[in-house]
């Protein structure tokens, strides 16, 4: 009896916690017909925001790619003293609030800013460009994708990297051959992530880069700048967020998949996650 | 065959490794887990950087902390077969054979009978199948040294005695120094001709198997090479004779010269075991209770009070030898050595 009650109990919880979790996104759907939100969708400011929001996240991607890929393999292969404190560092970003990254990216790169004068006098304005809302997108993002590239990097058994360097590889050719190859499930995870979190970026983008169209007038900025004008628009952007976010979801799980767990040497470490 | 040549220190995480040893021919380096083989290995991989010491293989100098030369292994003419293999999960048989040498890969599987397996995954193969892709991945580099991390540990009991074969045979026809590291000593002792015993990163006896059964230099050189080793005091009675009065008790006579603290070092063949107090030329004589009965091929290890005797399974059979019952074990003052114990 008492057994019956408390499965009920569980039952009940996951279900209001599901319809609570699910309402809203199922909300922006139904608010009004379908047929609208289409039609919404060849708007002006959504289709400007649309090519804002993916060239400044794309070019940021890259930059995270690009600079994020050799940092966490270097800390995930390295000892050295100060190497908590690195990892640490790389990682604050994803906690602080983002109105508070996008002050700091003033304080950093502004007019009056600690770089402000140096990037001046060499003619480059920052702030309340497109080069701004890509900066704000990389500084939010990338602690993301390189957390999950150490972690990826780490699992990697150390045998095999030893393995390589003893059978005549070098250093570059056993990092292509051999560890990028065995990270790229986690790699791709960590990239999805980021990926999804630089195109919902908002408080940074806002403080740093404004919200002006066509320049620096992403998504989510839309949305806001939209809400009280037209608010079928910022329904019909919502809506493709939804399904972009989803569709980021379902290939983040396609790739921890068939990442390569498989190991013939036993490995130190346990295998990656798919989060 | 250009020999090679180590002499380098390393520390380790509890002691030091310390190591002097030329290899020519197959070397074992024998010990428990944790005396720092593996480390030795990967040091002349130049996997880790001794930070004293010379590495070189014949003329080709790999390390000299006196010229501070270190050669990164890719740069080191070096085959080493890792313990698990170490195979890349995410390639082919064919594609790990090609990673050092693509022009001999079809060469090596085929001489390793793993052709038919050239498209399957390392995940898909057998224990034994692992390692031929392992040796032959490692000989296609052409190496002029070959380094094993415990060739045979990772396979069970029922494949390995044919791949010890095997291997046996291969490292003789390659014609290289070869090294590997083991805790078993029956291994070292059938694919080596010289064996070191190391212990807490100290080499204690190099020596031939032979002559390490023979003349083990202490108790655990001794115990290691599957001997008895009973502990006593020694007392000389004359020229000939020492009496070891064993701590369980018992007395022992040895022919060896003996003083103090000893160990007596019996091998398990060189004792028999007897239903009734017998009368022969065997000094010593042991009564106990049988503890355990192994069967090991087609003889039988027998656990005598503090003693192992090892008789054919026939004699075993004649003797109805089970757990509990009470037998005498004996043997020859002749055939005891005694090691002095620390």
């Amino acid at each position: 009896m008492r057994k019956a009650l408390l499965a009920l109990l569980y039952f009940l919880a996951a279900a209001v916690a599901l319809a609570f979790l699910t309402l809203p996104m199922l909300a922006i759907f139904v608010h009004v017909p379908p047929g609208r939100l289409i039609d919404q969708l060849s708007n002006p400011v959504v289709t400007d925001a649309l090519i804002v929001s993916f060239k400044t996240t794309l070019i940021a991607q890259a930059l995270v790619l690009l600079f994020g890929t050799p940092t966490a393999y270097l800390l995930a292969s390295r000892r050295f003293p100060g190497r908590s404190l690195c990892i640490t560092l790389v990682e604050l970003p994803l906690v602080l609030p983002p109105a508070v990254a996008g002050i700091g990216l003033l304080a950093a790169f502004g007019r009056f800013g600690l770089l402000g004068s140096s990037l001046g006098s060499a003619g480059i304005t920052l702030p309340f460009t497109q080069s701004a809302v890509t900066i704000a997108v990389a500084f939010v993002a990338s602690p993301l994708y390189v957390r999950q590239a150490i972690a990826a990097f780490e699992a990697i058994d150390p045998n095999l990297v030893a393995a390589s360097r003893t059978l005549g590889a070098g250093p570059a050719r056993t990092f292509f051959r051999v560890v990028l190859p065995l990270a790229r499930g986690g790699l791709l995870a960590g990239e999805a992530l980021a990926f999804a979190r630089g195109l919902g970026e908002f408080g940074a983008t806002i403080m740093f880069a404004g919200s002006l169209q066509r320049v620096t007038q992403t998504l989510p900025l839309a949305i806001y700048a939209e809400f009280e004008v037209n608010f079928d628009v910022t329904l019909a952007i919502s809506a493709l967020l939804v399904l972009i976010s989803a569709a980021l979801l379902i290939s983040l799980k396609l790739t921890s998949l068939w990442q390569p767990s498989e190991q013939t040497s036993r490995s130190r470490f346990a295998p990656l996650s798919s989060s | 065959m250009a020999a090679l040549r180590a002499d380098f220190t390393l520390p380790l995480r509890s002691f030091e490794l310390e190591l002097a040893l030329e290899v020519e021919g197959t070397v074992a380096l024998v010990g428990p887990s944790g005396a720092g083989k593996t480390s030795v290995l990967r040091a002349i991989a130049g996997l880790v950087r001794p930070p004293r010491g010379r590495i070189a293989l014949g003329d080709e100098v790999w390390l000299d902390t006196d010229t501070r030369l270190f050669r990164k292994p890719d740069e080191r003419r070096v085959g080493l077969v890792f313990q698990e293999y170490a195979l890349f999960p995410h390639l082919t048989v064919q594609q790990n054979v090609a990673y050092a040498g693509k022009q001999r890969a079809d060469e090596y599987l085929e001489r390793f009978r793993i052709s038919h397996l050239a498209h399957a995954k390392p995940t898909a193969l057998s224990g034994g199948e692992r390692q031929r892709v392992a040796l032959a991945r490692t000989l296609a580099r052409g190496p002029g040294v070959i380094l094993l991390d415990e060739p045979l540990s990772a396979l069970d009991a029922h494949t390995k005695g044919t791949v010890r074969a095997e291997l046996q045979e291969l490292l003789h026809e390659l014609g290289l120094p070869a090294l590997l590291v083991t805790h078993d000593f029956e291994d070292a002792a059938a694919l080596a001709d010289q064996v070191g015993v190391i212990v807490d990163g100290q080499l204690r006896q190099f020596a031939t198997p032979s002559e390490l059964v023979d003349r083990p230099t202490d108790a655990f050189v001794a115990s290691f090479t599957g001997a008895n080793l009973l502990r006593g005091k020694a007392r000389r009675l004359d020229d000939d004779m020492t009496l070891v009065q064993l701590d369980t008790g018992e007395l022992v006579y040895s022919t060896e010269w003996g003083e103090g603290d000893v160990g007596v070092v019996i091998y398990p063949w060189e004792v028999s075991i007897g239903r009734l107090h017998q009368d022969d030329s065997a000094m010593n004589l042991i009564q106990g209770e049988i503890r355990s009965v192994t069967a090991v091929g087609n003889r039988v290890r027998v656990r005598i009070g503090p003693i192992t005797a090892e008789v054919t399974a026939s004699s075993a059979d004649k003797l109805e030898l089970t757990r509990g019952g009470t037998v005498y074990a004996s043997f020859k003052a002749t055939g005891t050595r005694l090691v002095p114990l620390a």
